[in-house]
């Protein structure tokens, strides 16, 4: 079984991407997650399993890197922080309309612009919504600790690749920076030569082998007609994302008259704030939303008929609060909190702005 | 049981290492642990802290605004920590460059001479190591052989030589704390 380690979530993301399997990471650096890449550069682990390391020129080219190489049927994966991510979105756009499976660590920092580099959660519009041009999404998972970050790797691969679609780790500083403890998986080997041709070659550009016909990888269709047809192909596979691939938690829920909705690092500060205001009486329960998309709807639509009212807590200014607005609809209040810029809300302050803002309100 | 801790001074004084230590310990005595550090532009001079949590059960935020025990290393951190202390928690301070000390009557205060065992001690980078020995006097939440322990794991083995140095620091500053105030 995994070895136990007392690691950041940052370096769990580079040993974990060795231990899956991962055929190379492409990058480029950028607080807070650079230790992703220095984790890897000091793992050098083209000497253990032949994964590829290479630090970009950008992450413009690195994304592209992550493109050409995902089109070839391997196994990739980059990270970035949100500024990088956003110079990385017309490449994301691109592997999505290409469909090509890879993962992608967004370890976020406080926005707009070049911002700040203390911990946000800001970019859960550009995650789930877009971000780049087009009708496309991401499959989106937000850890919300160092044994997460290590178990969604491998997570983000296995959803990507059944899929043929990005995924990415939404994550933010405090989860990247914390060292807890954590069970690393065990190692899967890389896939060879022999196997990505029998797994993925009926897409990949692998070579083209005999009586095979062409693989082409592109994103472009100059006929209209055709266009809509692959608009349509990729809406059904975001359907059937939403019907079989949503993941979430639950504390303290089942007698809840109160609600918080909160995500990664959020939903661990949440978790305090649900046993502080319960030690005043306040029976209040939170959900935490795994994967942004797909979104836990039927969850938050069930709990929506037992609570009183919701809070929506994020550092941001309030970016998840309608989606979970859909899902609850109009009958209860459902309230944001959140603080932006790098600021961390602390347990307490969430417990009064849920005194504020549903019970007393 | 858990414990949550803020340990909070200058960057260069060793204010991270001296949470590793202590989480590794935690992580030896087979707790859970989370360390979070103020990271950032901090470098020496500038401001630095960071939180640790030991407990028996699942740690919930590694992120707080009030803690059991606040570890005191510089004036702005003493501006900034002393009213984030629980009401009967432990405030421990190294009175060397403190103008206004602590003014609280409703929580346990320590004083630590670290910098100036340290400098006796014949090297000023145990000075972490003298605070950490004082903490645990006041707060044995983890015994001298995980500390020992965790110190192995956390050092990389080129520096393991350091070790015995270290243990006489933190020996040292274990018999050194000084009660100040008890409530």
């Amino acid at each position: 079984m995994g070895e136990l380690r007392l690691m950041k979530g940052n370096e769990v993301i580079a040993e974990a991407a060795i231990r899956c399997g991962c055929d190379a990471y492409f990058g480029y650096p950028i607080t807070p997650q650079s230790e992703v890449m220095e984790t890897l550069m000091d793992r050098e682990p083209w000497d253990e399993t032949g994964m590829v390391v290479l630090q970009a020129e950008s992450e413009i080219a690195s994304i592209h890197m992550i493109y050409g190489a995902a089109a070839s049927g391997k196994k990739v994966i980059t990270s970035s922080s949100s500024p990088g991510i956003s110079l990385m979105a017309e490449g994301i756009s691109y592997i999505a309309g290409a469909e090509l499976p890879c993962v992608i660590v967004n370890v976020q920092r406080g926005g707009p612009g070049l911002g700040t580099i203390q911990p946000s959660q800001a970019d859960y519009w550009q995650s789930t919504k877009g971000g780049g041009h087009g009708d496309y999404r991401l499959i989106v998972l937000a850890p919300s600790s160092v044994q997460e970050m290590n178990d969604f790797v491998e997570l983000g691969f296995k959803l990507a690749f059944k899929y043929r679609n990005p995924a990415m780790i939404l994550t933010d500083g405090v989860i990247g920076q914390t060292m807890e403890k954590v069970i690393l998986s065990d190692y899967i080997p890389r896939l060879t030569d022999e196997e990505i041709n029998e797994k993925y070659g009926s897409w990949a550009t692998n070579g083209r082998k005999p009586g095979r016909q062409r693989n082409i990888i592109t994103s472009l269709e100059m006929d209209s007609g055709r266009m809509e047809q692959n608009n349509l192909r990729l809406q059904a596979k975001y359907a059937k994302m939403e019907e079989e691939e949503v993941l979430f938690e639950e504390f303290q829920c089942e007698d809840a008259e109160y609600l918080l909705v909160a995500f990664g690092s959020s939903s661990r500060i949440c978790q305090k704030t649900v046993d502080l205001a319960r030690e005043k009486g306040i029976k209040v329960g939170l959900l935490r939303p795994i994967t942004l998309f797909p979104f836990p709807k039927k969850p938050i639509a069930a709990l929506a008929k037992q609570v009183k009212g919701i809070l929506v807590v994020e550092m941001n200014a309030g970016q998840m609060v309608e989606d979970v607005q859909l899902a609850a609809g109009c009958a209860i209040p459902v309230k944001h909190f959140g603080r932006m810029g790098g600021i961390i809300p602390s347990p307490g302050e969430v417990v009064e702005a849920l005194e504020q803002k549903l019970i007393g309100g | 049981m858990t414990e949550e801790i803020i340990i909070a001074g200058f960057g260069g004084q060793g204010v991270l290492s001296m949470g590793k230590i202590l989480a590794y310990s935690g992580v030896m005595a087979d707790q859970e642990v989370s360390w979070f550090p103020s990271y950032g532009p901090e470098m020496r001079g500038g401001t630095a802290n960071v939180t640790v949590i030991l407990s028996e059960t699942r740690i919930s935020s590694p992120v707080l605004n009030e803690y059991d025990t606040a570890i005191i290393l510089n004036q702005q951190s003493m501006d900034k920590f002393e009213h984030m202390v629980k009401p009967g928690g432990v405030l421990i301070y190294d009175p060397n460059g403190i103008i206004h000390p602590p003014k609280r009557t409703d929580i346990n205060i320590y004083k630590i001479e670290g910098t100036l065992i340290a400098a006796e001690l014949g090297n000023v980078k145990t000075f972490n190591m003298v605070v950490l020995g004082a903490y645990l006097k006041a707060k044995p939440v983890v015994k001298m052989e995980s500390v020992e322990k965790g110190l192995q794991k956390s050092l990389p083995t080129r520096h393991h030589y350091l070790i015995p140095m270290n243990l006489e620091a933190v020996q040292k500053g274990f018999e050194s704390l000084e009660l100040v105030q008890a409530v």
